[in-house]
């Protein structure tokens, strides 16, 4: 039988394809325990669920300087914030800042003392529409199911194009290793190394041990944390009852941390009524 | 070919450099790593078992360990439940660690023999050792 060359390169090519697949199968099949499935992996039974997870800051609620450092050490203790001791370097999940920087625009001379000079509390917004994770390259920060803005430090490149698109300073750039600027590690969470932009995660550690923020429990209810999406949940019944302002809320990423802030009572009409 | 001597002798002197290490350690074997199982925590263990067999893990556990840290971090599943269906809550730190608390003794014996440097330890915390 006499082969033309068409005929040949049909029966090369496909033999040369079967084998292929057969010799991929083989390999896959003789080595079973290599292929982990992704049903290995659950949840854990106390982690705290959510659509979206948001906190409301009752500014009437710091008294004293102790209000803030209390909250702030809380937080940046067990999270393995380093002190660098200085601004440039500085690194924060959650800081105080007076009104007219948190809010800038809406300051005015002539306001209330008491608001002009005394500083909130700020921390990462995990806005709605995350604009720090829309310019990620490497995706190391996402937007969880639960609402959370979260980071993979394992994938971050230190490129800070996300502190470049937060428009809340929220982000801070590790620029020199942070190690020796703990004072008390905690052994049970990670340190960053030196390149990478880290900020605040909702404690999304502590909601899987079905524990709240760290800053929220230190806060002697200054700070409400839950489920924004869910209208009997104790943030939403605050919004309910307050009225309450968000940073930069025009620039359009839904911020989720919502301040009540501190009016003099004898400005408010009708004086006491507040809840 | 011109300066044939030059060529020749030259060549002959860089492979001998070049193969140096091959002809230098032939026939010399240097130690097994073996990495130590002694520490206090294992020693308490009724089943002293790793969270799949002792096989798998000195083959895959790279690879284990980069699923763990994609579930943990990047889908929010903590909990690793292994072939024999027993649960482990996911942590280089507080799991793995907790029982392998002997890094030097364990981790960096293979990872020395076969100059491997995986970067773990720059942002997790190594347990403490006592000092030697």
């Amino acid at each position: 039988m006499s082969m033309d060359r068409r005929e040949f390169l049909k029966i090369a090519g496909s033999s040369t394809f079967l084998a292929t697949i057969g010799i991929g199968a083989g390999w896959i099949l003789s080595r079973p325990g290599e292929f982990l499935e992704a049903s290995q992996f659950s949840q854990t039974k106390e982690l705290m669920k959510a659509k979206q997870w948001a906190m409301v800051v009752d500014m009437r609620k710091f008294k004293t300087e102790e209000d803030y450092k209390k909250i702030i050490n809380a937080c940046h203790k067990i999270h393995n914030v380093p002190d660098f001791g200085n601004p440039k370097d500085e690194i924060k999940w959650i800081w105080s800042e007076t009104f007219d920087h948190a809010f800038p625009g809406q300051e005015n001379e002539f306001m209330p003392e008491q608001m002009k000079h005394k500083p909130f509390i700020l921390l990462c917004n995990h806005c709605e529409n995350p604009p720090c994770v829309r310019v990620c390259p490497t995706k190391a920060t996402f937007k969880r199911k639960d609402g959370i803005t979260m980071q993979d430090l394992h994938r971050c490149i230190g490129c800070r194009y996300c502190m470049a698109a937060c428009p809340f300073g929220a982000r801070s750039f590790n620029y020199r290793d942070p190690r020796p600027f703990i004072k008390e590690p905690n052994p049970e969470y990670p340190t960053r190394m030196i390149g990478v932009v880290e900020k605040c995660t909702f404690c999304e550690e502590r909601l899987a041990k079905g524990q709240m923020p760290a800053c929220v429990e230190a806060s002697n209810g200054a700070l409400t944390f839950g489920d924004i999406t869910d209208p009997n949940s104790e943030v939403r019944k605050l919004l309910n009852a307050n009225y309450t302002v968000r940073r930069k809320a025009e620039l359009g990423t839904r911020p989720v941390v919502y301040y009540i802030l501190d009016i003099p009572t004898s400005v408010v009409p009708g004086g006491e009524g507040n809840v | 070919m011109y300066d044939a001597g030059k060529i020749i002798l030259g060549i002959v002197v860089f492979v001998l450099f070049a193969t140096f290490p091959f002809y230098n350690n032939a026939g010399k074997v240097s130690a097994k790593p073996e990495p130590k199982l002694d520490t206090p925590v294992i020693q308490q263990l009724t089943e002293k078992k790793c969270v799949e067999s002792k096989e798998f893990m000195k083959a895959e556990h790279m690879q284990l360990l980069n699923d763990w840290r994609d579930s943990a971090i990047r889908e929010g599943k903590r909990v690793y439940i292994n072939s024999e269906g027993k649960e482990f809550k996911i942590s280089l730190q507080n799991t793995c660690m907790n029982c392998h608390s002997n890094k030097k003794e364990f981790c960096d014996k293979c990872h020395n023999y076969a100059a491997v440097k995986p970067y773990c330890w720059t942002c997790h915390i190594e347990p403490k050792e006592k000092q030697l």
